[in-house]
């Protein structure tokens, strides 16, 4: 592969320009504004023609890696293809051109997928009612419990300020917890990887505000005992919420409300085919159980007396405001076509065949990868590390291996349950050839590993950069662009 | 394999303590630098904060990981290492030459609640 690391300055040479603008075009406004409000000097922005910027930006594509290149197994967050179908509806000039602030009248149909989407995801889930607008799994899972708060609050029982979160939890749940104002109660695993209820027990009374759990956890793990801590924290007054990160082994077969659930959020991007955006336009929409569906965040779509959907921003039990208008309208189209494609029947395929895929894996690299909880799991499993532990080789050391054959690395160190850790999840996408070339890899780098230490330790050799220094990178970062040159 | 040292305490949560008078002067055991790779930050307390026995004083940040530091006893900070604000690998170097903060402690029985160096190296064979 090229190496490629310009930027778009470093290519800028003054006066080269692909397109011009009218000159002078806007004074008449620009006499409007402040003197405060005028720039001074043209900004400092790159002047290269159009081949020079094509070039560029193809050339930095193709530094990438992504599904569209190959596997990419990595743990929790459901890497699957992304049809591009979903591209082609979401590029349609009807939906594209869209303005938020348009009358209601005039965005019918964009509305009525808003409406649709929420009707399929609450039928997926078995939630009453959904909002679609936070914008990511985080976002989600603050409005999920700014949801959970504002129940408590509107019921008067203010002491409920704190919330409970497994030790094998996904840390963006204590993090949501905390930005939402919640102390963080830990419970513990049991030996098999799942919540302990008997630790669970003496945490609940009248000051919790719910238990957050993902199901199947972060080991891939199904929390069996659910429906009892279902009862026990319902019992106590806390709610339940379901972090839907999880969700992609249960589509179509299992429903969190059915297993006691009362909020959740569900990442478009893992389950539902949408892109992973590298911190782009993300959507984690949010489903609530009936009793708390007037909390849901405004606006909220509602269809009216006059027969017409309306977008309602203001209701005096709502939660609040999480976005300005209604959540990342492209995502949710993406992920409305995704499950129109796959319909009633093929939807109930997905999970199945993620969980296949997933102890196909397993079962055929236990013997050479430590596999600490050995038991049928869901659509993903955690290693902890080669099985032959005196070679010294780590876990980091088996994923930058790995990028030398072609495949991305799994999530390593993650759950932090055990020291070596590498979570891999296949998704349903993939075929049993990949599957089989993924695992003939794993199996030739375990060898690797004792016959030639070396070659995993020195890892990568073939990609465009070597070995990073993460530590000196998180030590003495370099942020500024100036700090290079 | 890890080292532990004689003559100190140790907690469940790998920090450990040498006493001083009255003072308690708290680090990471070398089982847990070891654990955490190349540290890349170190959160500490300020001097005169009151800490609580098996309460979060800080923590410790890896590129793999971050993870809070608990008080093996209750008291006053008396003391931090600010040389770990600027060089926080100084624990991964030797984690028992160099201390995180100094205790002025409130109730030295405590003490008696931590292992010592064979006990703790039995828990950590187990991890």
């Amino acid at each position: 592969m090229k190496y490629y690391d310009k930027l778009i300055f470093d290519l800028s040479k003054e006066g080269r320009q692909g397109y011009s603008l009218p000159s002078r075009k806007w004074n008449a406004v620009l006499a409007d504004l402040p003197a405060g409000l005028v720039r001074g000097e043209e900004p400092a922005l790159p002047q290269v023609s159009e081949l020079d910027a094509v070039r560029h930006y193809t050339n930095l594509s193709q530094m990438n890696f992504g599904v569209d290149s190959g596997f990419y197994p990595l743990g929790s967050c459901t890497m699957k293809y992304n049809p591009k179908i979903n591209e082609e509806i979401a590029a349609h000039p009807g939906f594209a051109g869209v303005h938020p602030l348009q009358p209601d009248a005039t965005v019918q149909g964009a509305l009525w997928v808003y409406e649709q989407l929420a009707k399929s995801l609450s039928e997926i889930t078995g939630m009453a009612e959904f909002t679609l607008n936070p914008f990511a799994g985080a976002h989600g899972e603050l409005t999920g419990l700014m949801i959970i708060r504002q129940y408590h609050m509107a019921r008067g029982d203010e002491k409920r300020t704190r919330i409970i979160v497994p030790d094998s939890a996904h840390g963006t749940n204590p993090a949501s917890a905390a930005v939402c104002g919640l102390e963080i109660v830990q419970v513990k695993s049991k030996e098999n990887g799942l919540v302990d209820v008997e630790d669970l027990k003496p945490l609940l009374d009248d000051t919790i505000a719910g238990i957050m759990m993902t199901n199947p956890n972060t080991l891939g793990l199904f929390e069996k005992d659910i429906k009892e801590i279902a009862a026990l924290v319902h019992e106590c007054g806390g709610l339940l919420y379901y972090d839907g990160a999880n969700m992609n082994p249960l589509v179509g077969m299992v429903r969190p409300g059915d297993m006691g659930f009362d909020v959740l959020h569900l990442n478009l991007h893992k389950t539902f085919s949408t892109p992973h955006g590298g911190g782009g336009p993300g959507a984690g929409p949010v489903g609530v159980a009936a009793h708390l569906a007037p909390y849901l965040p405004v606006p909220k779509v509602v269809r009216g007396e006059d027969g017409l959907l309306h977008m309602v921003g203001a209701d005096g039990e709502a939660c609040g405001r999480v976005s300005g208008f209604m959540g990342n309208f492209g995502v949710l189209l993406r992920a409305f076509t995704y499950i129109l494609m796959l319909g009633n029947e093929n939807v109930k395929m997905v999970g199945p065949l993620a969980v296949l895929g997933a102890n196909y894996i397993k079962e055929s690299l236990k013997d050479c990868f430590e596999l600490p909880i050995d038991s049928v799991c869901k659509h993903e499993f955690v290693f902890d590390g080669l099985k032959d532990k005196s070679t010294e080789v780590t876990t980091l050391d088996v994923a930058k291996r790995l990028l030398d054959y072609g495949f991305h690395a799994p999530t390593i160190y993650f759950p932090l349950l055990f020291h070596q850790a590498i979570m891999i999840e296949p998704t349903e996408t993939e075929s049993k050839e990949t599957l089989d070339g993924f695992i003939e890899i794993m199996k030739h780098i375990a060898a690797e590993a004792i016959e030639d230490p070396e070659s995993l330790k020195t890892a990568p050799h073939t990609t465009p950069v070597r070995r990073l220094d993460e530590t000196t990178a998180a030590r003495q970062p370099i942020l500024k662009y100036k700090d290079i040159i | 394999m890890a080292k532990t040292v004689e003559g100190l305490y140790y907690s469940e949560s790998h920090e450990w303590v040498k006493v001083e008078g009255n003072v308690a002067i708290v680090g990471i055991t070398d089982f847990a630098q070891h654990a955490m790779g190349d540290l890349s930050y170190v959160d500490m307390p300020e001097v005169d904060d009151e800490i609580e026995a098996g309460e979060e004083f800080g923590a410790v940040e890896s590129v793999k990981a971050a993870s809070d530091l608990f008080s093996p006893v209750s008291g006053t900070v008396v003391e931090i290492n600010e040389a770990l604000e600027d060089a926080p690998e100084l624990l991964n170097e030797d984690a028992f030459e160099n201390w995180i903060i100094k205790v002025e402690m409130s109730d030295p029985s405590q003490l008696e609640a931590l292992m010592d160096a064979a006990a703790y190296e039995a828990m950590c064979a187990n991890e």
